[in-house]
């Protein structure tokens, strides 16, 4: 008569049982170690933009040279890709989405002072704001993602600020009011104060591009332009 | 959905884990009882044995596996060699005539009836206590037989003792994916030996004690995969089946994927039916480590490998649908996304981490066939070919097997 080892069949379930813990607790560990790398790269473009605020206030008559270079949209690109890898490999979606909110705050006040940088110093430089939304499958929206990713690869100085629809921030809100943007109409896109809506290819958006450019090239007599 | 999707995902990773886990528990408690023989196998008594070769259309591989048998360390006045021709159309007959002159080899030329025929007209022949069967595409090691015997002289309980089966001159990809396969199976079958669960006595040179025919009946169809069926029998009726890991035989496998599919379609529509035509055995108690992890583990490796590939189908599916969406949109981009590598996007969710744990697990069971089966520990690079290989394959036979089962529809054999 065959007899059975149950003793092995528990023995094997508590040790299963381990290794999944050991597992989910290892898998714990590094997520909460990439928050911590997202929380300080966060802070650190937060203390940059801060400084440079503060600095473009401090001096308003401060050379454009010491100020034009102040590159964070790179840092803001890496932030919002590790953001975006987060959400969807992250179990801890609660402080991803705070992080995502922090973030687009950030956006905002960079767009806002490289703005002003811009027009001052007369930088050859283009934004867009672009908004989309992930709570519907909204294809344009993506094509509309790789359409930008491709831009932006090809053009260095233009700045592209993404926003979702959804985020519950009064900013980001303060923006949609402003620009009078519907969730029906995504994805919308902002150039030079215009706003547009739903899809644009590769051609348009370079046309505009070049075209907000030119407009911040400098005026014959305009003193002080940026050697790069 | 997702949610549930999850779950069903989380369930059988754990089953999966639980598995491998089992068998490397097995292998801790029984590790000092594997022995590997190098040198000739005495006997106190060497019975008579009948090996049963039975062939349809084998002429290329035939007359090796007759001489394999002829060049066995046995007594050759206590080994009856059954060659059986079951209706082949080729050059069959013709070769093993010439062996018609050996006095231990007697030749049958019968109608085709399938091979669990030709194997029953070796079984209603034999006159000895021992019967076996030599797949006439298989090749048996000088010594297995004598090694295979000597697990009946020791225990008077053993029934049926099957050997290691592993590839015989493992040429292209394919069947070198195939070679750690079967080393790992050489390893899985060791193991359910000691659970006394094991559910193949394969064709290649499984040994039986003509007591098992007697009370059990002959071989059945059992769809194409006889060679289960009777260990299904056996273990439904507490006879007890070994393991010899150092009888080594050697098996032509299947060069190209079609013939693999072709092969393993078979396998898996014959455990899916042989497992249905015997589910009042599963799971319960007085059927053993068979009934309680042998089947369990069958059915939950087929339901979770085709849930995993049809996930992984999805997410390629996804992938390539967004890449042509990309490149609809903007076309290829000249400089390719991602060329610095940073650990971030390293994924260490749990089914990273619990997927590493199992392939170890895996990596380790060919390891270790591979000591039993070549007394060599030393990973080999085919050892890699079988992931990509059988991630790909495995996935079509058992999502084939499984509506081909739901639909009664049987394979051929070949």
């Amino acid at each position: 008569m065959t007899t059975v080892d149950w003793k092995k069949y528990i023995i094997v379930f508590f040790i299963t049982a381990v290794l999944f813990l050991t597992a989910s607790y290892i898998s714990n560990y590094f997520g909460n170690k990439r928050i911590e790398e997202i929380k300080s790269i966060q802070d650190k473009i937060s203390i940059d933009i801060l400084s440079s605020e503060t600095q473009y206030s401090l001096l308003s008559e401060l050379s454009c040279k010491n100020i034009a270079d102040s590159g964070f949209s790179r840092e803001l690109g890496e932030l919002g890709s590790k953001l975006e890898w987060g959400e969807s490999n992250l179990g801890a979606a609660q402080e991803v989405s705070y992080l995502r909110k922090y973030y687009a705050l950030l956006q905002i006040k960079d767009y806002l002072l490289s703005k002003r940088i811009s027009e001052r110093c007369k930088t050859k430089s283009a934004f867009i704001l672009y908004f989309y939304t992930n709570a519907e499958n909204c294809s344009d929206c993506e094509r509309e993602g790789y359409v930008l990713s491709s831009l932006r690869e090809k053009y260095p100085e233009l700045r592209v600020y993404s926003f979702d629809y959804s985020t519950d921030l009064s900013a980001v809100k303060a923006m949609l009011h402003i620009y009078k943007i519907e969730d029906t109409k995504l994805p919308a896109l902002v150039i030079d104060d215009e706003v547009l809506t739903g899809f644009h290819g590769v051609e348009e958006l370079e046309k505009r591009i070049q075209e907000s450019f030119k407009l911040k090239e400098p005026q014959e007599g305009n003193s002080d332009p940026v050697k790069k | 959905m997702a949610a549930i999707e999850n779950i069903i995902f989380y369930i059988f990773l754990f089953f999966s884990t639980y598995i491998q886990v089992f068998f490397f528990v097995t292998y801790l408690e029984n590790r000092k009882k594997i022995v590997r023989r190098d040198g000739k196998a005495e006997l106190r008594t060497y019975p008579a044995v009948t090996i049963t070769v039975p062939c349809w259309n084998e002429e290329k591989t035939i007359e090796k596996t007759v001489q394999s048998l002829l060049n066995l360390n046995y007594p050759k006045d206590k080994l009856h060699i059954f060659l059986i021709d079951d209706g082949s159309t080729d050059g069959t007959w013709e070769v093993i005539k010439k062996f018609e002159h050996e006095s231990n080899i007697k030749i049958f030329h019968k109608e085709n009836g399938g091979k669990h025929t030709a194997l029953n007209f070796g079984v209603e022949h034999m006159t000895t206590d021992f019967f076996g069967c030599l797949d006439a595409d298989s090749y048996a090691h000088p010594e297995s037989l004598a090694r295979i015997m000597s697990y009946f002289e020791r225990d008077p309980e053993v029934m049926a003792v099957a050997p290691s089966v592993t590839v015989y001159n493992p040429k292209n990809i394919i069947q070198k994916a195939q070679e750690a396969e079967y080393f790992m199976g050489v390893y899985f079958k060791k193991m359910l030996g000691f659970l006394g669960a094991i559910n193949v006595t394969p064709g290649p040179l499984t040994i039986f004690r003509k007591k098992v025919f007697d009370d059990l009946g002959p071989y059945r169809h059992a769809y194409n995969t006889e060679d289960m069926e009777i260990a299904y029998r056996m273990q439904a009726n507490h006879y007890k089946i070994e393991h010899c890991n150092d009888a080594y035989v050697y098996t032509n496998t299947p060069a190209t994927a079609r013939k693999l599919y072709k092969q393993r379609l078979r396998w898996i529509y014959g455990f899916l039916n042989n497992t249905l035509d015997y589910k009042n055995v599963i799971l319960r108690k007085k059927y053993g480590n068979f009934a309680l992890f042998t089947l369990p583990t069958g059915i939950i490796t087929v339901f979770s490998v085709s849930f995993f590939s049809a996930q992984i189908i999805l997410n390629v599916f996804d992938y390539i649908s967004r890449k042509v969406l990309q490149f609809k949109t903007v076309g290829w981009s000249l400089s390719p996304q991602a060329p610095n590598f940073d650990i971030f996007f390293v994924n260490t969710q749990p089914i990273i981490v619990l997927s590493v744990i199992i392939y170890c697990f895996i990596i380790f069971s060919m390891l270790f066939g591979r000591r039993m089966s070549e007394g060599k520990w030393n990973f080999s690079a085919r050892m890699l070919y079988f992931f990509p290989i059988f991630s790909v394959l495995a996935p079509l036979w058992l999502l084939k097997g499984v509506y081909n089962t739901i639909v009664t529809k049987q394979p051929n054999w070949r």
